[in-house]
């Protein structure tokens, strides 16, 4: 799958400017300085948009699709951000084998977005993980610290509507 | 030296070539897809693997450097095996169709196939299903037939330097896309079409392109009718309509293009609007004529004109953009038969500074060095007034790759342009200071000891007097008149000084105002005081804004210079052509086109021949230029379309285009390059020359039937700067810079070598004068003209192209947001802007590209002309309009 684009709107803070700042001043000419910029830069923001490739490449002298393109490259690089809640499916061996998919399914159906995305009023992102030691409660599903284990596809929305009017 | 062995055959090249270059050079082929011979080796096709003797596996041969006795073979069954490997897995993941795709007949991939006899892929799976992109006006991405070479992403990236697409997203999903996964329209693309042209598959193709096959095709090497970069391109023609341009390596360009080079320069050859047939009014009416009936008009009325006012009531403007034998005979009609020397060019209104201010400073006109060495030899370039990723966008591309590689830009200019993304320092100095910014910055020179006092001794004159001058302009005196930094100013003038070579590359930011002579003799001055003239990499190098702008001044189309810019008023010159031309002429320096059209108005002239001109678009304060055309006479204009000048003649002439005929054009650094025809003429069409020389024999100046050639072989003969230059040099494939002083004589890439033309150098000593309208309660606004990327001046040809005119057609003014907010206007709003001229309705382009107090506007939509706007005042040497400095009031609409 292509790399999932966001559609929530870039919030950036004086705070987070001034920290990128920092980090693009630390590595400007040196050879090589994207990498540890768009690693420090995600650290900052939790996420790569737009604004912030931008700003590294007109800093670095890059175009803004060159620093897209590493962003695409990596697995580590996201171009969302993670929402207020961060709902995680767990496709590893036990949780797939018990039906995990259909679970990820209802999620991605209720919340309208796809894996890897964050809805555009920045409430929910949905990620798939792989296992997390819960085996025995497969399949398992988790919002924020909450975990949901023996989730069944029908009750995914009831979950989803616990966290809807927070 | 390196010797080694390719395929049993022994080679000797340098050392650092590669097995590739080296095969080429033995004549031994071998496959690439992703190499370009340009750019740093990709290795990512993988076609081009050969054996190297004990090598580990086998080599990409277009990477690898060749050794001292290295045994390469490039056709052994297990790299043949590997090809066809190669071969299978791209053709296993590629929209097979062949029948209907725009490159079958020119794909690589195709070609390799039949080559290697694979005819299919086998193998099986999953397929890119991403679906193409046909949001460009001009061509199409389709990622199904995109074997991931990067040649368009390279040629993007690392030659036109726009950075719009990269190869984006791992593994199966790689494709080519700008940032985000947005669509090419939605992007920065410029339209240069460059990656298509760099697209070995069908991937990347135009759109067009599916309108011919490349076999059915003639393609004619000729030279673009666009800005005077002189770019080598293909017309593309297929029964006899030209359906395409591919851009060919010449010397300034390598085969790169533009989007007015690549998709302005062919509809408007084949228009429906195109004139077919000559025009008499009757009555205020345009009725058709036979071209006799025409001519026969055309000389009577002249002839009757000069009979009763006198040859000086007669005129002619030359076509900047027709070729110079075409220029040559126009002003030999002039000259010859209306015994007048009232004939200019449109250089008038954008170079005449820098044809007049460089040949008194330098002793020649024209730029120094050549485009190449400008842009690949200097450690700083100084871009003064000049825009060039939109008005000379190639040369542009060529600045951002000399600051990829390094080099550092100064620009200076009022505005945001692209360049100033990549600038080491932007001076965004106010309109109409450059003579301040320039002794601002020659004071620095001469305070912190950076003159070449060596330069300034033994090669030129008023050095003193000069001096004396820019002691008052002080950093902090420059900064308060320019609205920059001082500290700015200091650091420009340290980086161009210290620079070991440097060129001022300048354009009409220098030129159009009323003190535009004096703007360009301080260019030339400050890299005089620091010895940076008449050695590569350097020197002061206007960029002609039109593609035979040079060419048409060259060819004496200059009231007071006949051909070479041989002076009128010197006797021993119009000996020369008197005795040539056998005939006697007139002695006295005739009007510049400037005061031609004042003369109109005064009575003092009375019949003008306008060839491919429209001075009605074109010229400053249009109300002025309509009250002098229809004060004539007798008015001719000889043109493509019904411009709007032409609706003021009394006969208007079909004219012929680039296309069509024969000829040459003189480029921005004074290179001479073929135009070649490549469709016939229309049926009742005639060549211009063959009209000029008509009305010549018809007013009684018997004139020789001469083709284009002939006429080139009687320039040379009359001019010492061409005296070497011909059509059979040129189509040998000589590449002449004039001067070109013999048949044996390689011409000249960089001037004033060890000398100048003049002799010795002169420091002109100028002062700053202040624009002649500045802005008041009134008329708060400086208005800035100019003009943008897509289209090129009055839209004649860029407004024929479909695809232009889809992505803009409309005027706008860009505006500075601070001043948008005061009178309550947003970006995008209707806006009424006047001066003491005239006014008009636009769209408003809200923003900071331009400083509070200012604006800027194009001349090249109808729909908001600026030249409604723009005041008519004239620099005193060369008589040129002040466009780029007005008054004006903005208000919302």
């Amino acid at each position: 799958m292509a790399k999932a684009k966001t559609t929530v709107a870039f919030q950036g803070t004086l705070e987070q400017e001034k920290a990128l700042q920092e980090v693009i001043d630390a590595h400007k000419g040196q050879a090589g300085a994207l990498m540890p910029v768009l690693q420090a830069a995600q650290g900052i923001y939790g996420y790569l948009p737009v604004e912030v490739q931008e700003k590294i490449a007109a800093a670095l002298h890059l175009s803004v699709a060159e620093v897209y393109g590493v962003v695409t490259f990596y697995s580590q690089f996201s171009l969302n951000p993670k929402g207020k809640y961060s709902v995680s499916v767990c496709l590893g061996t036990a949780c797939y084998v018990k039906g995990s998919d259909k679970i990820l399914e209802a999620v991605e159906s209720k919340l309208g977005i796809k894996s890897g995305e964050c809805t555009s009023d920045a409430k929910f992102s949905v990620d798939v993980t792989r296992c997390l030691g819960a085996c025995g409660l497969a399949p398992v599903m988790t919002v924020n610290e909450d975990v949901y284990g023996k989730a069944e596809p029908k009750k995914v929305a009831e979950i989803i509507d616990r966290y809807m009017n927070d | 030296m390196i010797n080694l062995t390719i395929d049993g055959i022994q080679v000797q090249v340098e050392d650092g070539t590669t097995i590739l270059q080296a095969a080429q050079a033995a004549g031994i082929d071998i496959p690439t897809l992703c190499y370009m011979k340009e750019l740093a080796p990709d290795g990512s096709c993988r076609m081009c693997l050969v054996e190297v003797e004990g090598a580990r596996g086998l080599m990409t041969a277009c990477a690898a450097p060749v050794t001292e006795g290295m045994v390469v073979r490039t056709n052994t069954p297990e790299v043949l095996e590997s090809r066809k490997f190669i071969l299978q897995m791209m053709l296993s993941n590629h929209t097979g169709d062949c029948m209907s795709c725009a490159a079958n007949g020119k794909c690589k991939l195709q070609q390799y196939a039949m080559d290697y006899e694979v005819e299919r892929g086998d193998f099986e799976g999953e397929t890119c299903q991403i679906p193409p992109d046909d949001s460009s006006p001009f061509f199409i991405y389709d990622p199904g037939k995109c074997i991931l070479c990067r040649r368009c992403v390279r040629t993007c990236q690392e030659i036109q330097c726009n950075g719009t697409i990269a190869a984006t997203e791992r593994g199966f999903e790689t494709t080519v896309s700008p940032v985000m996964g947005i669509k090419i329209a939605d992007s920065n693309c410029v339209s240069c079409g460059n990656c298509v042209q760099a697209c070995p598959t069908g991937a990347l193709s135009l759109k067009a392109g599916k309108k011919f096959r490349d076999w059915e095709t003639k393609k004619v090497l000729t030279t673009c009718p666009h800005c005077a970069t002189g770019c080598q391109f293909y017309l593309v023609v297929k029964n006899g309509k030209i359906v395409a341009v591919e851009g060919a390596d010449g010397p300034s360009n390598n085969g790169q293009l533009c989007v007015k080079g690549r998709f302005g320069s062919f509809e408007f050859v084949h228009d429906e609007s195109r004139l077919t047939d000559p025009l008499i009014k009757r009555d205020g009416k345009f009725e058709k004529a036979t071209w006799d009936e025409a001519l026969d008009l055309v000389a009577a009325k002249f002839t009757e004109i000069k009979k009763k006012y006198g040859s000086e009531s007669l005129a002619g403007f030359a076509c900047s953009r027709a070729p110079n034998e075409d220029c040559y005979m126009l002003q030999k009609l002039v000259r010859c038969a209306f015994g007048s020397n009232n004939v200019d060019n449109c250089a008038r209104v954008c170079h005449s500074a820098s044809v007049h201010g460089l040949a008194i400073t330098l002793g020649s006109g024209a730029m120094t060095n050549t485009i190449k060495d400008i842009t690949e030899e200097p450690d700083v370039i100084m871009v003064v007034g000049s825009n060039p990723t939109e008005a000379h966008p190639v040369v542009g591309a060529r600045i951002r790759r000399a600051a990829r590689r390094g080099a550092k830009l100064i620009v200076v200019d009022p505005r945001d342009i692209t360049l100033t993304k990549d600038a080491a320092i932007h001076l965004k100095i106010k309109p109409g200071t450059n003579v301040a910014f320039a002794n601002g910055m020659m004071n620095i020179f001469i305070n912190e000891g950076l003159i070449d006092e060596e330069f300034i001794k033994t090669r030129t004159e008023g050095f003193e007097e000069l001096a004396e001058i820019v002691k008052d302009y002080t950093p902090e005196k420059v900064a308060e008149i320019c609205h920059i930094d001082a500290e700015d100013l200091k650091a420009a003038a340290r980086m161009y000084a210290k620079a070991e070579k440097a060129p001022i590359i300048y354009c009409l930011g220098v030129t159009e105002h009323s003190t535009g002579t004096e703007g360009v003799m301080s260019m030339s001055n400050m890299a005089m005081m620091v010895g940076k003239l008449g050695r590569p990499g350097c020197g002061v190098n206007p960029l002609r804004g039109q593609n035979n702008v040079q060419g048409a001044c060259d060819m004496g189309a200059l009231p007071e210079k006949f051909p070479g810019y041989q002076n009128v008023e010197d006797p021993a010159v119009m000996e020369k052509f008197e005795k040539a031309w056998g005939i006697e002429l007139n002695h006295k320096a005739g009007l510049k086109a400037t005061e031609v059209l004042p003369a109109a108005i005064e009575g003092k002239i009375k019949g003008l021949y306008i060839f491919g001109e429209d001075p009605i678009v074109t010229d400053p304060d249009t109300h002025h230029v309509e009250k002098a055309l229809t004060s004539l006479e007798f008015l001719v204009v000889q043109d493509l379309f019904m411009t709007e000048t032409a609706a003021y003649a009394d006969v208007v002439l079909p004219g012929v285009s680039y296309a069509e005929k024969e000829g040459t054009f003189s480029n921005t650094e004074r290179r001479v390059q073929r135009v070649r025809k490549a469709v016939d003429l229309g049926t009742n069409a005639r060549l211009d020359t063959d009209i000029f020389i008509d009305v010549m024999n018809r007013m009684g100046y018997p004139q020789p039937q001469l083709t284009s050639a002939e006429i080139m072989d009687e320039i040379a003969s009359l001019t010492p700067s061409f005296a070497g230059i011909s059509h059979a040099r040129l189509d040998a494939g000589e590449s002449l810079q004039w001067p070109c002083t013999g048949k044996d004589h390689p011409g000249t890439p960089i001037m004033h070598v060890g000398k100048f033309s003049r002799g010795l150098g002169y420091f002109y000593p100028a002062k700053y004068k202040p624009s002649v309208e500045l802005p008041d309660e009134e008329y708060p606004t400086i208005l800035i003209t100019g003009r943008m990327l897509y289209h090129y001046n009055t839209r004649a040809m860029t407004g024929k192209s479909k695809g232009i005119t889809q992505i803009v057609n409309e005027s706008y003014i860009e505006m500075n947001d601070q001043d948008a907010e005061k009178i309550g206007v947003k970006h995008g709003d209707r806006v009424k802007v006047s001066s003491r001229r005239g006014e008009l309705e636009t769209t408003a382009r809200v923003g900071k590209k331009v400083s509070p107090g200012e604006s800027f506007m194009t001349f090249h939509f109808p729909d908001g002309n600026a030249n409604k706007l723009t005041n008519a005042v004239y620099d005193d040497i060369a008589c040129i309009p002040e466009y780029k400095v007005c008054a004006v009031k903005i208000e919302k609409a």
